[in-house]
């Protein structure tokens, strides 16, 4: 990738602080409506009005804590995030165990705003903070035959009652395509609001690709490996023909369970009017040439 | 048997109207709590689980009662009407909160029944319960006949069983819940296989039996 990924939304067009930190309480109280009004109105327009941290934190599916929605925000702060080490293998010029501090360091901080796509028909909007991918993999140099980036989220069973019940293997494994893990929107992000990652979405780094469902956005990384054989994917190994490796947020692919054409954005309440899903969640100008000349229903 | 003999005594003078009164109460409650953002930030999706769960829980009640009469002597059949008309409420809600509230469509509900097998056996252990939830009173039984009343509420039997397929069926990967719901529905079908008690003698060689 030739060029960088620019930000037409900056931190200026995130919800702020006092908003996001207890929105309920303040639309209660008199300011509301003016609070509400302040936000920013370019990620409003884009339909991008970020989630509040409260829903984001605590409307997760992080399976090694459970596989309730609310059994992360319940039982993650167990996991145990100080100190952190990156296993960085396979084909790369610099091996090794990484400091996580030494991982990022020197690398550009980016705020990025997303739409966040869960393979079950729901979505968010994301104000995440981190590094992009790219970034990294220059730092750890990726050697000429490797085609492939796989990663792996933390087990610490001790710490995560739904490794200890096994509803699906351990530990969660994805991977993307070199090129997917270069493009400048795949982020390898560390906080949510310009805050530390909440523990329940995948601290201390977890890797986001907005154009994919979220399981492909795997949490808590442990290790990164450069490969030249396309990586094994949890989901994928537990039920192939429900989920493919490439699992692109795509309306007219239905999840043999469930339609994928349309979406409900979380934060409507009951009533929440469902949204039509967009072909690569919106970010088809970005990413659609990625995939250029392939059948997206073979290859969903 | 003693405690058996209480249970009997004191469900004489327990009335089984509450149930309907607790039932309506708490699937009000549950939709208030939704209303207000108790539910989580994704209501319509807990509320659907939480009506869809108890609408299950309450049919393998109503399975209970007829092994526990048998095996143990203790009779709670009064009270199984109100749990089985309980159980049709929580899966009205269920269906209603699916078809109204998430899909929002009626041709998303048409093209949903049809393409998504587990949605389709949901669909059908409703529909099985529904001569049934209207046939729950003296009258129907009167005017049915004790015998064929009986034989239609047996499709309770295919009717569960759909209902705990469903739910094992919709998960993500293998929890354990929605398969002891299916365990404990299968065990309460086979038992009413098994006979309470083997003929004390054989029937001798020839004897008509029935």
């Amino acid at each position: 990738m030739a060029r960088r990924w620019t930000n037409d939304l900056t931190h200026d067009d995130v919800t702020p602080r006092p908003l996001w930190l207890n929105r309920r309480q303040i639309m209660a109280g008199m300011g509301g409506a003016a609070a509400l009004a302040a936000t920013g109105a370019p990620a409003m327009a884009q339909g991008l009005e970020p989630n509040t941290l409260e829903q984001i934190s605590t409307y997760n599916n992080y399976y090694e804590f459970g596989v309730g929605k609310e059994d992360p925000a319940a039982y993650a702060s167990a996991l145990d995030i100080d100190p952190w080490t990156i296993r960085v293998d396979g084909m790369v010029d610099r091996p090794g165990e990484y400091a996580l501090a030494d991982l990022l360091s020197g690398l550009q901080s980016e705020e990025r705003i997303y739409r966040f796509r869960c393979v079950e028909a729901w979505s968010m909007v994301v104000p995440w903070n981190g590094v992009e991918l790219a970034d990294v993999l220059d730092k750890i140099g990726v050697q000429s035959g490797a085609r492939y980036v796989a990663f792996e989220t933390v087990v610490q069973p001790e710490n995560m009652p739904g490794v200890r019940s096994r509803v699906i293997p351990f530990p969660y494994v994805e991977g993307l395509r070199l090129d997917e893990a270069r493009h400048p929107l795949t982020l390898l992000a560390t906080g949510i609001y310009g805050q530390p990652m909440p523990k329940q979405n995948g601290a201390p780094i977890r890797l986001v690709v907005p154009w994919k469902y979220g399981f492909k956005s795997i949490k808590s990384i442990v290790r990164i490996t450069l490969t030249d054989r396309q990586p094994p994917t949890t989901w994928n190994r537990l039920n192939s023909r429900e989920y493919g490796f490439y699992s692109n947020v795509n309306p007219e692919v239905d999840h043999p369970r469930w339609s994928q054409a349309s979406e409900r954005r979380i934060g409507g309440g009951l009533f929440a009017r469902r949204q039509d899903t967009l072909m690569f969640n919106g970010y088809g100008d970005e990413v659609a040439s990625l995939y250029a000349g392939m059948d997206l229903r073979e290859n969903y | 048997m003693a405690l058996a003999q209480r249970i009997n005594r004191a469900q004489r003078v327990l009335p089984a109207w509450p149930i309907y009164l607790i039932g309506f109460g708490w699937m009000g409650w549950l939709f208030w709590l939704g209303l207000n953002g108790d539910l989580g930030p994704e209501p319509i999706n807990a509320l659907e689980r939480r009506y869809g769960l108890l609408a299950l829980q309450l049919l393998v009640a109503t399975l209970v009662i007829t092994p526990l009469r048998t095996w143990t002597n203790i009779s709670l059949i009064k009270y199984r009407r109100a749990l089985g008309l309980m159980a049709f409420a929580f899966l009205m809600g269920h269906f209603l909160v699916w078809a109204l509230l998430d899909l929002q469509s009626l041709s998303r509900i048409g093209v949903e029944i049809v393409r998504r097998p587990y949605i389709t056996i949901g669909f059908a252990a409703f529909v099985l319960l529904i001569p049934l939830a209207v046939t729950s009173n003296n009258a129907s039984i009167r005017r049915l006949g004790a015998m064929g009343w009986r034989k239609l509420h047996k499709l309770t039997y295919p009717a569960i069983l759909l209902g705990a397929v469903h739910f094992v069926w919709l998960v993500k990967g293998y929890p354990l819940e929605p398969f002891l719901y299916l365990g404990a529905v299968i065990a309460l079908l086979a038992i009413r296989l098994v006979p309470k008690r083997r003929p004390a003698m054989r029937a001798p060689a020839g004897a008509v039996t029935r």
